[in-house]
């Protein structure tokens, strides 16, 4: 009777174990939390968007304030439409802020960099931030440099 | 000439053991289906066999587990210091073992720790007419001893797996940032950052419940139809070993290939 009941206490605390390994790592662990992020929607048109993708992170002076939705072909401009989701808390950014794509590191993940502007009114949810500047293709950047070089 | 039609004869019967063997299994699998939820009638049965096929294996996959992700740290970190890219271990140690070693080193453990001991158990159980007493009294024994032993350990493998790479990636943290200096922010920072909740660790974890039913069925199958004398019982737990590994393996080429390519 006592040693069945050990048994079960232990297997409760196994099973408990083992449940709490995988939750610990699915929502501590992983951008679980950050991949629902409840806030406003912003629009951007880069005319090259690189390596960004859906989740990469939305950033602020270097901290995530938000994360990418949905990129697609906007129909009549041919550049890419970037919707992004921007927590509430930062629903004071100044409606002529810069939208850049930047690279974390040499090689890795891009992420967007809103860089503030001076007006007083801000951005809205559905609001479109008209000054951005694409993604900084390695090639092109090589290229350019070696021909500058090349005239010189 | 002679020696060349034997050959052939060899591969034919070869190849028709391995379909009936198939054949039978695919039978057994049904006949076990069938029993699957009258088994929790007993749910005792069933702790029981956490007990001895998960509990039991804890210390093997746990230090296994720590060892994996020592080496994981130490070897991502002298290959992506090669790139400067140091910073990234952190995910490097994860993912693998998230998506791949925890899942399929667990299950290996696992097989070789368990799944040959469910498979003696049986057949021994079936070698002195235990199996055939049950019977007798009215008892089926699928139901009371199979079904609680594929329960058991079908339920223990993705727990174990779990553990198994929680330890590890504990394990790389050990190893890059206390002893090598890789940045303990970036460490967690980048897998926070790059670990997906669904594609990663909850596809781990379907891939390691679909290593152990895989293994809880053969290791059962094996015991039940294995030879009731001692080499039988001798070539049946070889065999689950045997089995259950490339059946893990193989599946997890096609799961991995599945879920995550394309």
């Amino acid at each position: 009777m006592n040693v069945q009941r050990g048994v079960e206490l232990v297997v409760g605390l196994f099973v408990l174990a083992g449940i709490a390994a995988l939750m610990v790592m699915a929502l501590q662990w992983s951008n679980f939390g950050a991949s629902r992020v409840a806030g406003y929607e912003v629009t951007a048109r880069f005319d090259n968007v690189g390596g960004l993708s859906v989740q990469s992170p939305v950033k602020l002076a270097g901290l995530t304030i938000g994360r990418v939705d949905s990129i697609e072909i906007h129909p009549e401009t041919f550049q890419a439409e970037v919707r992004m989701v921007i927590d509430d808390k930062y629903d004071n950014l100044p409606a002529d802020s810069f939208a850049n794509i930047y690279t974390a590191g040499l090689l890795g993940a891009q992420y967007v960099e809103i860089s503030p502007g001076g007006a007083l009114e801000s951005l809205g949810d559905g609001d479109r931030i008209t000054m951005t500047q694409s993604a900084i293709i390695l090639e092109s950047v090589v290229s350019k440099f070696l021909f500058d070089k090349a005239k010189e | 000439m002679k020696w060349s039609l034997n050959a052939i004869a060899r591969l034919g019967r070869l190849f028709l053991d391995g379909a009936q063997h198939a054949g039978s299994m695919a039978f057994f699998a049904l006949e076990l289906a069938w029993v699957l939820i009258p088994t929790w009638s007993r749910p005792r049965d069933i702790f029981q066999q956490i007990y001895a096929a998960g509990v039991l294996s804890l210390v093997i996959i746990l230090v296994a587990g720590g060892f994996v992700g020592l080496v994981l740290g130490l070897q991502g970190y002298n290959i992506l210091s090669n790139f400067n890219a140091s910073e990234s271990l952190g995910v490097m140690v994860a993912l693998s073992l998230v998506r791949e070693l925890g899942p399929v080193v667990a299950a290996l453990l696992f097989a070789g720790r368990a799944g040959s001991a469910i498979t003696a158990e049986i057949a021994l159980m079936k070698t002195t007419e235990q199996l055939a007493a049950l019977e007798m009294m009215a008892i089926d024994p699928m139901r009371r001893v199979i079904g609680p032993r594929f329960w058991g350990a079908m339920i223990s493998v993705p727990l174990l797996a779990a553990m198994f790479s929680l330890v590890g990636i504990v394990g790389g943290y050990l190893i890059g940032v206390v002893v090598l200096g890789v940045d303990q922010a970036s460490y967690w920072g980048q897998i926070r950052e790059q670990m997906e909740a669904w594609d990663d660790v909850a596809g781990g974890a379907i891939k390691s419940l679909a290593f152990g039913a895989v293994i809880a069925l053969i290791s059962v199958y094996e015991g039940y139809r294995a030879e009731p004398t001692a080499s039988g019982m001798a070539r049946a737990t070889t065999q689950t070993v045997v089995l259950s590994s490339l059946a893990v393996l193989g599946l997890d080429f096609v799961m991995t290939a599945f879920m995550f390519g394309a």
